[in-house]
């Protein structure tokens, strides 16, 4: 049984105003998902980094909203030249070409060197202890074939609305790619 | 930055070679920039580089030749590659016809540079055949954690949203909003890390309608829409235990003092003018600000910048003792709600049975959202003088949404700024007219150096903004007039309310005066009915009602 109000009102002009609107507002949510829906893809997108627009600043580095960026260096083997002097890997000047760290660009020693047969050494980078300063995709841009480049680990990033690295990137590296295919890796060096 | 400097050694290659240089802004990082290095390199090297086998064992002596000669060649070419040209990219931005003979000319030395580049290797150092059988390691591509996600998460925000509908208005259970409250927190919070959420969806959609190249994903319009949806028939249930930020302010929610009526009327402002600015900012590709600054999603991450982990943490402080304060006085999305949840079909009721008028409900709300009986003036000289002064407020509305607009687009030059096009643009004309020497390889020289590559598209792209913001001060202004003579209107008029009822706008559906009504403790079966000094209120049914 239920429990009128003291004076139960017939349709009155406010319960008719209100109803209106909330027709009107149904309506403009309808058409707002109309034109979205011409609009909008049906996968989510995530961000990444465009390799050929990355100026190799530090700021992938600096200021992703995570303490360690999920920004990383990745190598793409395919490309690269397998280099005893490797200007990924080596500071400009090296005393020697060894694995001693003052000879060492990266500022973490996270690309592993080895021997793969003369005059061939493999590079291989640890993005456990990678921070995405970009000097050693820097180095082989600049110098080599490019092979080293960043991008966003998906594994790390939390996906942010709007990436707060995009925000300051100088390059304007950064887009938005869908789901499906998150990664923009290099295949041709330059 | 120790290893900065080591690095400096290494971009005086950057400086361009002397032959290289044009009069006009030299280029470096585009394809074509890297490819002027390139062949600079490859030209004075080329038959050392393409020894096969020996190319990369060149000795450090050779090395520091390579070096060496092109420190050489481009000793003299002091003019760091990013500094523009010194008068015409200024000018541009006022005139934009001086360009167009040097851009034939780079135009020129560009093809001429890409045959040369067609016509060397592809690779510097072309990948090596091994002869030991050694297999490449494969570039691991971990996938987005989002991936499966997408719509697990648009399922539970249905199911929520139901489940908090049904809780507040059907179940009328405290318990049960705070249980799905806790479960949000979790679930939208610390799993899915509060990213993305209704409150930032406003900017996608914002951007989505205004720039067609972006395409808003269906599962941010789902989170859009959904929400406001469900508020224009059960009001606001989506505060009430679903969003995440809402959920934690309520779980922290200790000793709640009162806020006088004037500072939650004038504050109440606040959220429609943020609202304002992050349509604008959104829809003019500026900047996502509901998102830079949220100042709960960087604790639900454990992770962020300090200066959001404060604010994060100084908000749930303050919501100890303020319910709520995020959602009353700044959630962009929660104005929006506040207007569906005004013409809400159903709506939250202290009690279904008929109000005793004991006040015990507005003690217990600590959002203010309970409203005192009145009657509206009946006598016509009351009338008169009501209607007198309503019709002054909305004579003043349209001159407060001009004033707003002439404000907001006094503003707008300034508020361009936010836009990393524009604020690009304008250093660089600054560097134009006053150089200032930058050093090697900052961000800032970089984007400088990206400007001058070609400062004529990005200075009629900001001036096109620019544009767009002055259209949007005035829009952003009119709004915020619309919002305050909005406020005014509803203030000054009286309607007659028979009982102590939630605002349908500012309840959050938290469901916490339910059970401070001694009629609904008597429906409950909680209390007896009758009460020391209380009117006996009407024969309590069972369970059923209809809240409307
Ligand atoms: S911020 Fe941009 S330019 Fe700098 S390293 Fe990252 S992607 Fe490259
Ligand atoms: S130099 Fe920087 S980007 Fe390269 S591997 Fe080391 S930390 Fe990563
Ligand atoms: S989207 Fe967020 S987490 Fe991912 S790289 Fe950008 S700032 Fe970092
Ligand atoms: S007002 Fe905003 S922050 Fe608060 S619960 Fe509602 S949507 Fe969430
Ligand atoms: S349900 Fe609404 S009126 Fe009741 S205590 Fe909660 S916010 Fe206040």
């Amino acid at each position: 049984m239920d429990v009128k109000p003291p004076n139960p009102p017939p349709v009155s002009r406010r319960q008719f105003l209100r109803d209106g609107s909330r027709a009107a507002a149904l309506t403009g949510l309808g058409g707002l998902l109309g034109v979205l829906g011409t609009r909008s893809t049906s996968a989510t997108t995530v961000w990444q980094i465009d390799p050929s627009k990355c100026l190799r600043c530090d700021r992938c580095a600096t200021h992703c909203v995570l303490e360690q960026s999920a920004v990383k260096c990745v190598h793409a083997h395919a490309i690269c030249g397998y280099c005893q002097l490797c200007t990924g890997y080596f500071v400009p000047e090296p005393s020697e070409l060894n694995t001693g760290a003052e000879n060492q660009l990266c500022p973490t020693a996270a690309i592993k060197r080895t021997f793969v047969e003369d005059p061939y050494y493999e590079y291989v980078i640890d993005e456990q202890l990678c921070i995405g300063c970009a000097k050693c995709v820097e180095g082989c841009n600049r110098f080599g074939n490019g092979s080293l480049f960043l991008q966003i680990r998906h594994d790390r990033c939390v996906n942010c609305n709007e990436c707060s690295i995009a925000q300051v990137c100088p390059g304007d590296a950064f887009r938005r790619v869908a789901v499906q295919h998150p990664y923009l890796l290099k295949t041709t060096s330059h | 930055m120790g290893a900065r400097e080591r690095i400096e050694g290494a971009v005086s290659f950057l400086r361009v070679p002397r032959w290289l240089t044009l009069p006009s802004p030299s280029p470096r990082p585009s394809p074509q920039g890297e490819g002027i290095r390139g062949v600079a390199l490859d030209q004075t090297n080329a038959p050392l580089l393409f020894q096969r086998g020996k190319r990369c064992s060149l000795s450090l002596g050779e090395r520091a030749r390579v070096r060496g000669n092109d420190a050489q060649n481009n000793a003299p070419a002091q003019n760091p590659a990013w500094t523009p040209d010194h008068d015409a990219p200024s000018k541009a931005f006022t005139t934009l016809g001086h360009f167009w003979p040097r851009i034939a000319q780079m135009a020129v030395v560009v093809l001429m540079l890409v045959f040369a580049i067609a016509s060397f290797a592809e690779q510097r150092f072309p990948p090596p055949e091994f002869e030991s059988g050694y297999a490449l390691p494969e570039t691991k591509t971990p996938p987005p954690r989002t991936l499966p996600f997408q719509y697990v998460d648009v399922a539970v925000l249905l199911g929520a949203l139901v489940l908090a509908s049904y809780l507040v208005l059907k179940k009328r259970s405290r318990n049960g909003v705070l249980a799905l409250s806790i479960f949000s927190v979790v679930y939208f919070g610390f799993y899915r890390k509060g990213c993305v959420c209704a409150i930032g969806s406003i900017q996608n959609i914002a951007l989505g309608l205004f720039d067609s190249s972006y395409a808003v994903p269906w599962v941010v319009t789902a989170f859009f829409i959904a929400p406001l949806a469900f508020a224009l028939f059960a009001g606001r249930s989506f505060c009430a235990a679903v969003c995440p930020h809402g959920a934690l302010q309520d779980l922290m929610l200790w000793k709640p003092v009162k806020v006088p009526a004037w500072l939650e009327q004038g504050l109440g402002v606040l959220p429609f003018a943020y609202l304002g600015a992050a349509v604008l900012l959104a829809a003019t590709g500026s900047a996502f600000i509901i998102c830079e600054y949220d100042p709960f999603v960087p604790l639900f991450r454990m992770n962020g910048s300090h200066a959001m982990l404060l604010a994060g943490v100084a908000f749930l402080l303050a919501a100890m003792f303020v319910g709520r304060p995020y959602c009353r006085f700044l959630c962009p999305y929660g104005a929006l709600l506040r207007l569906a949840s005004c013409v809400s079909k159903w709506r939250v009721t202290v009690t279904p049975d008929s109000c005793n008028r004991c006040r015990l409900c507005e003690e217990a709300c600590p959002f203010g959202a309970i409203e005192e009986p009145t009657t509206a003036p009946t006598h016509w000289l009351a009338l008169i003088g009501d209607r007198k002064r309503l019709a002054w407020l909305l004579a003043l509305v349209p001159a407060l949404m001009l004033a707003g607009g002439w404000f907001g687009s006094q503003l707008s030059i300034a508020a361009s700024q936010l836009n990393p096009t524009v604020a690009l643009a304008e250093r660089f004309s600054l560097q134009a007219k006053t150089p200032v020497e930058l050093g090697v390889q900052t961000a800032e020289s970089l984007a400088l150096m990206r400007a001058a590559q070609d400062p004529k598209a990005l200075i009629s792209q900001a001036l096109e903004i620019r544009r767009n913001f002055r259209l949007g001060g005035w829009l952003f202004g009119g709004w915020l007039g619309l919002a305050v003579g909005a406020k005014l209107i509803s203030l000054a008029v009286r309607r007659s309310r028979h009982d102590y009822e939630p605002n349908r706008a500012s309840c959050f559906a938290c469901a916490r005066c339910f059970s401070s009504c001694p009629n609904e403790r008597v429906r409950l079966g909680l209390m007896r009915r009758e009460l020391p000094g209380s009117p006996a209120p009407q024969p309590a049914p069972a369970a059923a009602h209809t809240p409307n």
